[in-house]
């Protein structure tokens, strides 16, 4: 059962409280973009099997989007951080690190 | 490798059993072979057999991380159906569904194959004009297809529940030639099949890397050592993303969790494939009597294999409210497996930005209804360099030419 915390309120609930919004920190392209830049936006996904970095809205708390850090495929939770960044904190970035020392961010 | 027949089960009982071949031999890897296909799933190892067969190339080897079949094609509800509602899907999947008709016959391996029908209910209003438009789209492109009403369904299905109070069954799309197979057998069939052709089935060996030079791949690095090809074929199904970072390319799927469930066995209740996917539950009764049950897909990325405890809640709640008699049922055994999923819901068969890599992933949660047809498909693409007619549509620049297969509307959740 995956459990998160909502850094927006500080609730903790199991993952039926909360909506999962797919890989975090995508970098928007839009109108005059080119075409592959406009597909990687709208399809390609890092999908590692490993830390991810996704989106997330406590959907049955407080309604707003944030940030978590999990391994896909352990499901545990390195951590949630706000949802008004573009970039991983440098805390969750120390946090994943502290569990997996082999780890390195992508550029 | 001997043939099985009746005369050989008689002649085998004189030395009681004991002189049997192996289904299928277990040989070392040679140094380099014309293709290498990884993954033996039901797609890998029915491109390799389709490979041998249809294009008579014979040096292949089929590289497998586990074991045979031990990833999606021994975890799916075995459901075989071809009522897709776009051209190149129809194409595929019928393709697939006529092939499973002769296999046994073909492998002198018995899949099972079971043509007992699909219904697929309609319990909205939308749905049902759905289904009615797919039901037309089958009937153009030859697929035998029916719309049937709440009175054929009681007869269909006698133990169904027409009335439920929240979503009543107001019709449904019913393929009389789909049904169920063996998904194990299917496996083992076409490993058999292609070993005896000549293919190497190489188990427990995992790709740790790709090797390539300026002008494409020039072969792969195993744990059990290097393999020199020119042609690389990848068919991991949910670890395709993983793989393809090791070739050095990206692909626009995710891995989530899909899983299902099957009961204590009962007595035979039902003798076709019901789909509710409105309320989401699909059920089927093995030849064990167990009803086999498909699953809700976790919404997050994950490779667990597993999936979260309060899918199996919310499909046994649709599945009792629909078939009322089930509600003492026990539950037997819940697994899940890592599904890859598209934007378009339609699988990629096509080649890669890597010169000499080819790959098939994508199916998501419909693959193994697909497994004769899409191994057709690959082999001839692999055997040409270039993708057949049926590949064609399912290449990998559609997500760049916005030219979606969409089947996430044609097929909801239940796919």
């Amino acid at each position: 059962m995956l459990t998160l915390t909502c850094p927006c309120c500080g609730v903790s609930g199991e993952e039926t409280e909360f909506a999962p919004g797919g890989e975090a920190h995508l970098k928007r392209f839009g109108p005059g973009s080119s075409d592959e830049d406009f597909r990687d936006y709208l399809f390609q996904r890092q999908n590692p099997r490993g830390v991810h970095f996704e989106r997330w809205r406590h959907a049955f708390g407080c309604g707003k989007w944030f940030h978590a850090a999990r391994c896909t495929q352990t499901l545990e939770v390195f951590g949630t951080y706000p949802g008004q960044t573009s970039t991983p904190t440098p805390d969750i970035i120390a946090a994943i690190k502290a569990r997996r020392p082999e780890w390195e961010p992508q550029a | 490798m001997g043939r099985y027949s009746a005369f050989a089960i008689a002649k085998q009982a004189f030395s009681h059993h004991k002189g049997w071949d192996r289904a299928w031999p277990s040989p070392e890897p040679k140094p380099e072979y014309d293709v290498v296909i990884v993954g033996a799933g039901g797609h890998g190892l029915a491109t390799a057999y389709y490979l041998a067969k249809n294009h008579g190339v014979r040096k292949v080897a089929v590289i497998e991380k586990g074991w045979l079949g031990g990833g999606n094609t021994g975890r799916n509800t075995t459901i075989i159906r071809s009522n897709y509602l776009q051209p190149s899907s129809m194409a595929i999947f019928e393709k697939a569904r006529s092939l499973y008709e002769d296999l046994s016959q073909e492998f002198n391996y018995n899949i099972m194959f079971s043509p007992r029908g699909v219904l697929m209910l309609a319990q909205t209003e939308h749905e049902l004009r759905a289904w009615k438009r797919t039901y037309h789209a089958n009937r153009i492109a030859g697929i035998e297809s029916e719309m049937v009403t709440p009175r054929q369904i009681k007869e269909i299905v006698p133990i169904i529940n027409l009335s439920g109070p929240r979503y009543p069954v107001l019709g449904g799309l019913w393929q009389p030639r789909g049904g169920t197979a063996r998904h194990d057998a299917v496996a083992w069939g076409y490993a058999r099949g292609a070993a005896e052709m000549g293919v190497d089935i190489i188990q427990q060996c995992e790709v740790t890397g790709v090797d390539r030079d300026a002008e494409g791949v020039t072969g792969v690095q195993t744990t059990k050592g290097a393999i020199r090809t020119k042609k690389l074929c990848i068919v991991v199904a949910g670890n395709s993303g993983v793989m393809a970072e090791r070739a050095g390319f990206r692909l626009p799927v995710e891995s989530v969790a899909l899983q299902a469930l099957v009961s204590e066995p009962i007595k035979p209740a039902m003798d076709c494939v019901v789909m509710a996917n409105t309320v989401h539950g699909y059920m089927s009764q093995s030849d064990k009597g167990e009803m086999v049950i498909g699953g809700g897909a976790d919404g997050f990325n994950n490779y667990t294999q597993r999936g979260s405890f309060h899918h199996i809640e919310e499909t046994l709640r649709a599945l009792v409210e629909t078939f009322p008699m089930i509600s003492r049922l026990k539950m037997l055994r819940q697994w899940g497996g890592v599904v890859d999923m598209t934007g378009d819901r339609s699988p990629i068969i096509g080649t890669t930005p890597v010169p000499g890599v080819f790959i098939n992933c994508g199916w998501g949660t419909g693959g193994f209804k697909a497994i004769p047809g899409s191994g057709w498909a690959t082999a001839e693409m692999v055997a040409k360099g270039t993708p057949g007619d049926l590949a064609a549509p399912f290449s990998l620049d559609r997500f760049t030419e916005g030219r979606m297969i969409d089947e996430s509307v044609a097929a909801a959740v239940a796919h």
